[in-house]
């Protein structure tokens, strides 16, 4: 497992590499080099244009330049923003990177328990009505054009129905006379929401041995009572209300985007069941006289599960980009947004920056998934 | 595949033999696709655009007045106020430009099958080589390539277009060529590199090399059609990709094209009748609905295809 880890820790540090240098020579490739975004004018003296030169270090060698661009990047200084001058790119990165973080990790982990779970329903129920109308919702969640579909959210349930409110990330009224900023409270839930599912996580490891009905039970209660003790703490912190202003901004998009990624996984483990059923393992244990729930999920579920994971760490890439697309839709100031925002506004340092991120996001993902896969399946880890 | 022809007294040609073949597996593989609910619904929808793609050049030159129905710079002179309701004239009302919205769509649709015929076939080529190569030499040329394509794979392919967009002037033409490239040495690759892997290993490559068959023509010649039905396959998922992809980085404002669907839904946003979807219906609706149902059409079409191709999920 160990030697496992290293070898794919190794591929992804190479592959950052790759991608830093890729992303170095498509900047480059540019005419001209980055001082004339400064010095448009004509009437610049030459000497002004030299010093702006030495300035950014284009004068300098390629390699030498991109050896800079490397050790800047990996120490973390992408620059300064051309749109929200003075303010580094690190610095707004700083600020938007947890946005996308909980838009992104919240519709991921709902969207695949969603997708699991309703598929081993339907692969349990074949040939009725149920299985032919999720699998034609299914494939229209998937291939619906995003931005519209996320308008019609908004239309439907922002501005129709009036629950939630249209886009962005608070509301500025309520936040008028708040005792803390944004990204204080913001953090605060952030933490809030790690804690929460590591309580999640280890109540399913510990319950997992247990009988089923038992886990269950134990299961729910323990959920129960540690979501009821992080409330009350909300409720008497005196940010409450804050903090439920940006979690009803926060429902829609997380709904949109779940939406529309869990039907790949539904339909896969659909699929997948429906091929781990012939096996005779199956057979047996109905044989026994097991109770068709613990066949299900015991028995069928957790091999067909392999199949999903692997196609999820390869879907990723397409869940980020739903991301993307599912931000600037719903103004959402997360990386996506920022990504669409810089590039209209030509704001190249934030773009590319914003854009090294985003990569980067998807090597620490992938690794992540990679590990998740070590730990599910027996043949990796031994 | 191996044809022995046999001692045959008339002898007919060896092509004659090899075109026989040919119908005969197209026409079992067309029965196995009539099976296929889903393909038939796809192909319908695909026909249906087509239909009005060919039919936008014969309107513009028959029916419609240039100056009015142009869905760049036209303008419905026959309307009083903008975005106008669905009339006779304008069955699907005009866009808060005054351009006629069925013919901005019909005018469309042909750029959307262009790109996503240019970017399967791009897609394919590269995707077939990179496979082949990849299995038939093995070593180095194999773990580069593939490398390559993990970090293709890993990469969210909607924000490299967007920040490319920031860095050159993107149209459909370098849309689809970037396309292509992305899934070409991505994904379609190692897959086909897959299949290639069953194909390099088989007695008539040895035959081919043993008779003194060149690098390059054992390739072209005997790996390369072996693996064309399943890139057939990848072609019509890159084209949901493609369409898709456009439709974004057009509705974002990002591409340099003249009209597409996208762009449609681009020029309601800017115009702000986004949120008033009840009462300007036809702004919003006609280009979405097509953008999705071509997109779902080639997908559904890429599925039974996959049931024909692909064995194991055939339905006994």
């Amino acid at each position: 497992m160990a030697a496992y880890i290293g070898k794919r820790v190794l591929q992804i540090v190479l592959t950052l590499f790759v991608f830093l240098t890729i992303v170095f020579f498509l900047v480059n490739a540019q005419p001209g080099d980055i001082s004339r975004l400064y010095s448009l004018d004509p009437n610049l003296p030459p000497e002004t244009r030299a010093q702006m030169q030495e300035l950014f270090g284009v004068n300098e060698p390629l390699w030498k330049q991109y050896l800079v661009h490397l050790k800047n990047t990996l120490t973390g200084d992408l620059g300064v923003s051309f749109s929200l001058y003075p303010r580094t790119v690190a610095d707004v990165i700083k600020e938007r990177l947890p946005r996308t973080l909980v838009l992104f990790l919240t519709a991921t982990v709902v969207s695949f328990y969603l997708g699991f779970g309703l598929g081993k329903i339907i692969a349990w129920r074949r040939g009725g009505w149920v299985e032919y109308t999720s699998t034609l919702g299914g494939v229209t969640l998937y291939t619906v054009f995003t931005p519209w579909f996320g308008l019609m959210m908004i239309w439907l349930f922002a501005f129709k129905a009036g629950w939630f409110p249209i886009g962005k990330f608070l509301d500025p009224v309520v936040w008028q006379d708040a005792p803390s900023d944004a990204n204080t409270v913001f953090n605060l839930m952030l933490a809030t929401a790690v804690v929460l599912s590591l309580i999640t996580f280890s109540v399913f490891l510990v319950t997992s041995k247990k009988r089923l009905g038992m886990a269950r039970v134990l299961q729910a209660g323990i959920i129960a009572v540690s979501v009821l003790i992080v409330a009350g703490v909300w409720l008497s912190s005196g940010v409450g209300y804050l903090a439920w202003d940006i979690v009803k901004h926060m429902v829609l998009p997380i709904a949109t985007l779940t939406l529309i990624s869990f039907a790949g996984t539904m339909l896969l483990t659909r699929n997948s069941m429906l091929e781990v059923i012939r096996e005779d393992y199956v057979l047996a244990a109905r044989a026994k006289g097991l109770p068709e729930k613990a066949v299900r999920d015991r028995h069928v579920a957790r091999n067909a599960l392999l199949p999903v994971v692997t196609s999820f760490v390869f879907s990723l890439a397409f869940a980020i980009d739903g991301g993307v697309i599912i931000e600037s839709v719903f103004s959402w100031p997360g990386m996506g947004h920022t990504l669409v925002a810089a590039t209209v506004s030509e704001d190249l340092p934030l773009a590319v920056g914003t854009f090294v991120f985003v990569g980067l996001f998807v090597l620490l993902a992938h690794l992540a998934a990679d590990i998740l896969y070590a730990y599910l399946d027996p043949r990796v880890r031994y | 595949m191996v044809i022995d022809t046999g001692p045959i007294p008339n002898s007919p040609s060896l092509w004659r033999v090899r075109l026989g073949l040919a119908g005969r597996s197209l026409k079992q593989n067309w029965s196995l696709f009539l099976r296929t609910r889903i393909g038939i619904l796809g192909l319908v929808i695909i026909v249906f655009y087509m239909l009005l793609a060919l039919a936008h050049p014969i309107l513009m030159n028959t029916v419609w007045d240039e100056r009015i129905y142009d869905p760049v710079i036209g303008f419905a002179f026959d309307e009083t106020q903008q975005p106008a309701p669905p009339s006779l004239a304008h069955p699907l009302g005009t866009d808060p430009l005054g351009r006629d919205i069925l013919s901005q769509l019909m005018f469309s649709a042909r750029s959307e099958f262009l790109l996503g015929l240019l970017a399967a076939v791009v897609t394919v080529c590269i995707g077939t080589m990179v496979g082949a190569t990849a299995a038939y030499f093995g070593g180095l040329i194999d773990m580069l390539l593939m490398r390559l394509a993990d970090i293709m794979i890993m990469m969210p392919g909607i924000s490299i277009l967007i920040v490319l967009s920031a860095l050159i002037e993107v149209g459909h033409l370098e849309l689809a060529l970037l396309i292509g490239i992305l899934s070409g040495f991505g994904g379609t690759g190692v897959v086909l590199k897959s299949q290639a892997l069953s194909v390099v290993v088989k007695p008539y490559i040895e035959a081919a090399r043993t008779s003194g068959g060149g690098t390059l023509h054992i390739i072209l010649v005997h790996v390369v059609p072996n693996l064309l039905p399943l890139s057939f396959l990848y072609m019509m998922f890159t084209v949901t990709s493609a369409i898709f992809s456009e439709a974004v980085l057009s509705f974002l404002g990002l591409l340099d094209v003249r009209m597409s669907w996208g762009l449609m839904i681009h020029t309601t946003e800017s115009a702000g009748y986004l949120l008033q979807v009840g009462e300007y219906w036809w702004l919003i609706f006609p280009a979405s609905l097509s953008i999705t149902l071509l997109c779902s059409s080639f997908y559904l079409l890429g599925r039974s295809l996959d049931e024909v191709v692909n064995p194991r999920l055939r339905r006994i």
